[in-house]
């Protein structure tokens, strides 16, 4: 080693100071903290959403994600962290995330008009920091107008909750950020059987949805969502089986891709009348 | 302990003398009332050999042509009482606010640093002179001597302990401000001065004046012993600026806001205080021709207001002046004056700084200060009601909901919420550990539809421009309420299974073409006896 690298060392630290912090300290960005999305499903198969990294939630409509979605607020706030939706289409319903058990004001809401006014907002919260979890939910935006918005913008929301405590969800109907996400999770409607390509077209009278058939009508119980993991940045878990669960892996450029089921409820308004018409 | 009195003979005269310095040494005379009827409430000693009277209209007083009349100005002895304050404040740190024209400090410990008795009282009237006030002051043990010795004696008077008695003997009795009943008697039975009200017996006195009579007594004789009632400094943090030029662009306003906010935040802090509401004020101008930059429209020159007023309230109180100043522009933006300023007034309601200590394993929250500045911000972008903490109503009524302000809760949570107001009517927590609850998104507003029915449940649906069958559908589920109102709703609910025609019967009016199958709640409005979708589950 040269007799002037100490010297060499600070001087560089010096010029840097202000711009980049610590430049010569090794930064592990495989090291992350994984919080509970409150699925116990979702959680064996992804880890967990990572801090400080976007998280890309795809799907058709009907497909389960805003139930994903209720299920993290929910978990982030009884681990009393502030938590924000940046909802682009206003469709987002309190009542519903009020009988899952959240608390909603824990919850900073923003009803979009547009997609710009829903990256705006989204930038401005990022930037202010202190949420525990972030969502930018465009799923009801139509592929082709989230398809034009420029790969920066994701880098950009990314490099936005680096090295902090945020987590940041983005609910699309397909994907776009790709590799500026940590974890790509693609929700589908219903089980998926056979290879992990085959469509969703061998649905069952019902589909997807349980509709439970009494002696007077039939009642809406839930519907089965299939998810399935496309890209993470995690360390594999162990593989195991689980009844109802399916987890393959691909040899494709060395990516795991794991599958799995699980359910969501349906708890109705007990106060309607229930039956046929009086 | 010794304590000082400061009084201020012709309070009323020498507050508009300290204000217009031409006026000292010629004969004055104040009028005050309701116009037209203005009578003399005030005179100086000239004015009085001039021949003025207490009492005298304006007309009279008009023929008395060396005296000079003036109106009785509040604002301006406000502003001298607040100038004496500050002038006995920064000799003690104990003062009593006796009266407008009198003032009672508390000298306890003052002596090793500004002297003796002779030499505080000698700095008191000096310093009352660069005010441009001439005050009489007095020490004494007793706070009513040294109260009293003021109002009698002109310029400095030192009570030595035991002396009392003595000095006050000589004082007429009116400077003990005895009641006009106690006056006119005390008169006619030919008590003048203090001795003489001292020298009376008293339990006849107590007999004939009753506990007054008391008092007075003790007051003369210098008995009187009672505790100084200390006065809180009122910090008024307010900044004004008048403009040579009127204001109308929103870069100078914000330039000059920015200097005034400076100044206020440096006073505040300097006071170990923070801003909880700001109030602005602006005087307007004329409403100009020309179409306003800042309310971005023509200006109604006949309604324009002569002044503006609002408040900006701040959930944290906050000394910082950039943050103040940025909110104060995203206020102004949205809600411009509607004519050019020519007068700035800013005052701040102050109030302790924040002082809160977060818990050891709880995460950390939004800064309070950012976050204002995040929803004002975002308040602007999509609107104040857009923007907030969902709350749902108490009210069966669907999708009933309201916007509240977004503030952090620290408070540990529950992990069950019971009941969230359904007429009082307990709804246990729906959270369930196995599976998570189906969530479902609104369509705001809702869609219109058109149903297709086979007997009870519907068959076919259509709407914007999708054709599809329903394979399953759980309803109708009734609700109705509000019918005393206009808004009253009465509905049927159904969640139902749509299975969308091919792709080819699926026009183009809908943005996203390929709809996947999935569970819908559509409801038929018996009042205006439409379809329309609520939402989809997802």
């Amino acid at each position: 080693m040269p007799p002037n690298s100490p010297l060499l060392r600070s001087r560089v630290e010096r010029s840097l100071a202000g711009r980049v912090p610590a430049p010569f300290d090794y930064h592990d960005r495989s090291v992350t903290d994984y919080v509970s999305a409150g699925i116990p499903e979702i959680d064996f198969l992804t880890g967990g959403f990572p801090r400080g990294a976007l998280t890309e939630i795809f799907g058709p409509p009907c497909s389960g994600r805003t139930s994903l979605l209720i299920s993290a607020l929910r978990t982030r706030a009884l681990q009393r962290e502030h938590c924000a939706l940046i909802d682009a289409s206003d469709a987002f319903s309190p009542f519903h995330a009020e009988s899952a058990g959240m608390n909603l004001n824990q919850l900073l809401w923003v009803r979009c008009h547009s997609t710009h006014q829903a990256f705006y907002a989204t930038d401005l919260i990022l930037h202010g920091g202190g949420f525990g979890l972030v969502c930018l939910d465009l799923s009801d935006i139509s592929r082709e107008v989230v398809r034009k918005i420029p790969l920066e913008t994701w880098f950009r929301f990314r490099r936005a909750v680096e090295n902090t405590k945020t987590i940041l969800l983005l609910l699309e109907q397909e994907c776009n950020a790709k590799t500026c996400a940590s974890l790509v999770l693609k929700l589908a409607p219903g089980p998926m059987r056979g290879s992990a390509t085959e469509s969703s077209d061998r649905k069952s009278e019902m589909g997807d949805a349980h509709f439970l058939q009494s002696s007077f009508t039939r009642f809406f119980q839930g519907m089965e969502v299939h998810a399935q993991v496309v890209r993470s940045r995690t360390k594999p878990v162990a593989t195991l089986e689980f009844r109802d669960h399916r987890i393959s892996v691909a040899n494709n450029s060395g990516m795991n891709t794991r599958e799995t089921i699980f359910t969501t409820k349906f708890v109705g308004n007990l106060n309607f009348a229930q039956g046929s018409s009086l | 302990m010794a304590f000082a009195a400061i009084y201020v003979p012709d309070f009323a005269i020498q507050a508009i003398v300290s204000a217009e310095p031409q006026l000292r040494g010629r004969a004055i005379a104040l009028l005050d009332g309701k116009s037209p009827l203005f009578t003399v409430i005030a005179m100086n000693e000239s004015a009085k050999h001039a021949g003025i009277q207490i009492g005298m209209t304006a007309s009279q007083a008009a023929q008395f042509c060396a005296v000079e009349k003036r109106h009785r100005s509040g604002r301006r002895e406000e502003a001298v009482h607040s100038a004496l304050l500050d002038l006995c404040w920064s000799v003690s740190p104990r003062i009593e606010d006796a009266a407008l024209d009198t003032i009672v400090l508390d000298l306890a410990g003052m002596h090793s640093c500004l002297g003796s008795a002779t030499n505080i009282a000698r700095q008191l009237t000096q310093r009352a002179a660069e005010l441009g006030l001439k005050i009489n002051s007095a020490i004494s043990e007793q706070i009513e001597v040294a109260i009293h010795a003021a109002r009698g004696f002109t310029g400095t008077t030192i009570v030595p302990l035991g002396e009392e008695s003595e000095i006050l003997a000589v004082l007429p009795i009116r400077v003990l401000f005895p009641s006009s009943g106690s006056m006119e008697t005390l008169e006619r039975w030919g008590v003048r001065t203090c001795g003489d009200l001292a020298a009376l017996p008293v339990q006849q006195l107590s007999e004939r004046l009753g506990q007054e009579g008391v008092r007075l007594r003790a007051l003369a004789r210098g008995e009187f012993v009672r505790s100084l009632i200390p006065a809180e400094p009122q910090a008024l943090f307010t900044e004004k600026l008048e403009l040579d030029d009127a204001v109308d662009h929103l870069d100078s306003l914000s330039f000059l806001l920015g200097r005034l906010l400076h100044d206020l935040c440096v006073r505040l802090q300097n006071c170990s205080l923070a801003a909880s509401a700001v109030h602005l004020r602006f005087a307007l101008g004329d409403a100009f021709e020309k179409q306003s930059l800042l309310a971005g429209g023509q200006p109604d020159a006949e309604s324009a207001p002569e002044v503006y007023e609002r408040t900006l309230r701040l959930p944290v109180p906050t000394h910082d002046s950039r943050l103040l100043l940025n909110l104060l522009r995203l206020h102004l933006q949205s809600d411009p004056p509607q004519a050019s300023i020519v007068d700035i007034s800013l005052a701040a309601e102050p109030s302790r700084k924040r002082a809160s200590q977060k818990q050891l394993f709880q995460p950390n929250s939004v800064d309070p200060e950012k976050l204002e500045w995040i929803i004002a911000r975002l308040s602007k972008l999509v609107g104040t009601s857009n923007v907030g903490a969902p709350q749902t109503c108490d009210t069966h009524r669907p999708d009933a909901f309201c916007v509240n302000r977004f503030r952090p809760v620290n408070e540990p949570q529950q992990n069950r919420r019971k009941g969230h107001g359904n007429a009082g009517q307990f709804v246990e927590n729906r959270f369930h550990e196995d599976h998570p609850q189906t969530a479902l998104r609104m369509f705001r507003p809702e869609w219109p539809a058109r149903i297709i029915m086979q007997r009870e449940p519907p068959a076919r649906i259509s709407f914007r421009g999708l054709h599809g069958t329903i394979s399953a559908a759980s309803g109708p589920w009734r609700t109705s309420g509000d019918w005393w109102r206009e808004d009253a709703w009465n509905l049927d609910e159904w969640d139902v299974y749509i299975r969308f025609d091919s792709v080819a019967s699926r026009s183009a009016v809908t943005p996203d073409a390929d709809v996947p199958d999935g569970v819908y709640r559509i409801y038929y409005d018996h009042r205006c006896r439409k379809w329309y979708l609520r939402g989809r589950y997802d």
